[in-house]
């Protein structure tokens, strides 16, 4: 190592051995030298998360319900994502009940990647605060393509007999309350955003329920 | 001191005194880089790379001075290109044109590696700066479609960027770090607009220059698969080898003329290939609330999102397959490889089993999606290892392996239509069977490039003066 240095030294380098002094020298410019490149980073990798603006963006939306006919459903933007508001026909409540063996996860118990509030899966079959009125994120949990629908039995060959929606990228399939049916790329249930009806045709969506009581 | 004794006149002996390394650089990688004279059609293909690469950094400073990276006013500005700009549609359709060639001469230049192996020491460098290449270039790719911001734009990359958030634990805050935003948009466009024009470029060409050098150190392989720096002449020429320039230059040149009717056929009378080099939904302005009817992705990244589809959650049964192949991998890697190797490889089978066991792991079919699908990508970088045979050239290697490889060439081309097409039930199954012999091909590749009767390889290359 010594000779080594002492035959690469041109005429202005010093032939000196690599003395304890100048290994602490490089050890300590190394060590200074690298908190200063990850403090730099530090700054740099944050730019890349969502900035202020964008995350004020995400403010609660106020849907009026009274003006979905049963059966119908109305897309409202909420964090830039299309939140659905399904007015639930009885045929479409009925159509929740007897097919548990169909769905992949019936009583949402894999909750934690799209998590849903627990005052709307207090009914774990319609997965809503009211039976009537189904909120949910049209976002599929495979990959985020929004899913189409609601289809009627029978109008989509992928939902066949059962109601519901199915996502196009991939072949996803959601029953009326947003729950997958089995063997489908996606494995978790639609994720249900929070809200609270502030009066009985007026929903908030991005407000919790527990607030208003 | 001071001038280097040059061997050139005029103009250049005076550049050549002062910087010699420009003239050496030239001589070491054109006039006096020795390759196989025994070259054919497939070795048209790094050429063709070359050359689209550089149509694509000309068409794209063009197109960068007319394009707005903004969520608001991208769609309507590429709008603009096509429709007010003088020449523009001519620029957009050679970069969208060449987007296709450029994927159309990777995976040809990709096939030939596999049919001479080319990959095999001491080219393994070559190869891996060469699938770091193809994988820059789909990023590359990536980026650069959100930017006309059409519906394929959107959802392609929500779709991409998604599969981020079915990694365990960290997978929701980076693919929001990705994004910059909780769903595709502004942010996201601009910074993949940066990506595209300045990060990925770099990259590329720093990569380009160093897939270039390290194939200049070890010379070409050819399709004999002979090396040809075995037999060389009294100054230390290989006997087979003529200099690159003018020889191949020349002939290169020649290809080229072929390779720009091709191009240009597409570019004036096809630009969007009939929905398949630009898709017809990308027409649309993306709207975040509605998903297309049917979306895929650009033909070149198919196959693989074929891989991902068929992983559905009844595909257990292929995980346990895959476990078999594994131990297949590693009963052959106990006879031939060294105990390092042994190790990995037997950890990676008992990584294999433990998924394919714990049923909390296999819940998520949509993780063993994510990772079927990048581990499809990044098998070919391991062909250097995989590859055990004797020989390196197809020509030489028994006759049954060449339908080895033209069966995954087949189950290649099937993945990518469906990957073009909806889902059926029938269409999965088909998927599922061909991804199984992608990753059969491969895994069991140590086992079956170095299985059956092999020819004898000449000392020098077959050549036949035309």
């Amino acid at each position: 190592m010594t000779a080594s240095l002492q035959t690469a030294g041109g005429p202005d380098v010093p032939d000196a051995p690599l003395t304890p002094e100048r290994r602490n020298a490089i050890i300590t410019a190394c060590v200074v030298g690298g908190a200063g490149c990850i403090g730099v980073a530090v700054p740099m990798v944050a730019s890349f998360a969502p900035s202020e603006r964008e995350k004020a963006a995400g403010g609660p939306v106020e849907v009026d319900v009274s003006s979905i006919a049963a059966g119908e459903m109305r897309i409202v933007e909420w964090q830039g994502k299309p939140v659905w508001v399904l007015h639930r026909s009885p045929a479409m409540i009925a159509s929740l009940k007897n097919h548990d063996a169909l769905l992949g996860d019936p009583d949402s118990k894999r909750n934690s990647n799209y998590p849903s509030p627990d005052y709307a899966l207090k009914d774990p079959s319609t997965r809503s605060i009211k039976p009537e009125f189904f909120v949910a994120i049209g976002i599929c949990t495979h990959l985020g393509c929004s899913p189409s629908g609601p289809f009627a039995p029978n109008e989509n060959a992928q939902l066949g007999d059962q109601p519901g929606f199915f996502c196009p990228c991939h072949g996803s399939t959601f029953d009326m309350a947003g729950r997958v049916f089995k063997d489908k790329p996606a494995a978790d249930n639609l994720q249900v955003p929070s809200y609270r009806f502030k009066s009985d045709s007026m929903i908030v969506i991005g407000e919790d329920q527990k607030k208003s009581a | 001191m001071g001038l280097h004794a040059t061997q050139y006149k005029g103009l250049l002996g005076w550049i050549d005194a002062r910087m010699p390394s420009l003239m050496t650089a030239f001589r070491t990688h054109m006039s006096e880089y020795y390759a196989p004279k025994n070259f054919n059609f497939w070795y048209f293909f790094g050429s063709f790379a070359l050359m689209v690469l550089v149509i694509q950094l000309v068409s794209g400073i063009l197109l960068a001075m007319h394009y707005k990276p903004d969520a608001n006013l991208a769609f309507w500005s590429v709008e603009f290109i096509m429709r007010e700009v003088h020449g523009g549609w001519f620029i957009r359709y050679m970069h969208s044109t060449g987007a296709s060639f450029f994927f159309i001469a990777v995976y040809m230049h990709m096939f030939r590696g596999m049919l001479y192996g080319s990959y095999k020491k001491p080219r393994e460098l070559v190869w891996l700066m060469g699938w770091l290449i193809f994988a820059a270039l789909m990023a590359e790719s990536f980026f650069g479609y959100l930017l006309p911001w059409g519906q394929m734009s959107f959802w392609g990359a929500q779709v991409i960027i998604n599969l981020f958030d079915s990694i365990p634990l960290i997978g929701k805050w980076l693919s929001t770090w990705i994004r910059g935003d909780f769903v595709v948009g502004d942010a996201t466009l601009n910074r993949f607009f940066s990506f595209h024009v300045v990060l990925v470029p770099l990259v590329l060409l720093g990569l380009v220059v160093g897939h270039i050098f390290a194939l200049h150190d070890v010379g070409s392989n050819n399709p004999d698969g002979v090396e040809i720096k075995d037999r060389t002449d009294a100054k230390g020429r290989p006997l087979d080898g003529i200099p690159f320039h003018p020889y191949y230059t020349v002939h290169d040149l020649y290809g080229l003329g072929f390779f720009f009717t091709a191009y240009c056929a597409v570019l004036f009378f096809a630009p969007e290939m009939f929905g398949v080099f630009l898709e017809g939904n990308n027409f649309i302005p993306a709207d975040p609330f509605q998903t297309p009817t049917h979306i895929a992705p650009l033909w070149y990244f198919t196959p693989y999102y074929s891989v991902l589809r068929a992983t559905t959650s009844d595909f257990r049964l292929w995980i346990a397959l895959a476990a078999v192949v594994l131990g297949v991998a590693v009963f052959t890697f106990m006879r031939a490889r060294t105990r390092g190797v042994r190790y990995t490889v037997l950890a990676v089978m008992i990584l294999a089993f433990v998924f394919a066991i714990v049923p909390k792991l296999q819940q998520d079919q949509r993780l063993w999606g994510v990772i079927l699908m990048g581990l499809s990508v990044m098998v070919f970088a391991l062909l250097p290892w995989l590859d055990q045979s004797p020989v390196r050239s197809i020509r030489y290697r028994p006759g049954w392996h060449k339908i080895v490889i033209g069966i995954f060439v087949v189950a290649f081309f099937v993945l990518g239509y469906l990957g073009m097409s909806p889902t059926t039930p029938t269409r999965t199954l088909v998927a599922q069977l061909c991804t199984a012999w992608y990753f059969a091909f491969f895994l069991l590749m140590p086992w079956w490039s170095r299985t059956g009767t092999f020819k004898p390889v000449p000392d020098r290359v077959t050549f036949a003066a035309h």
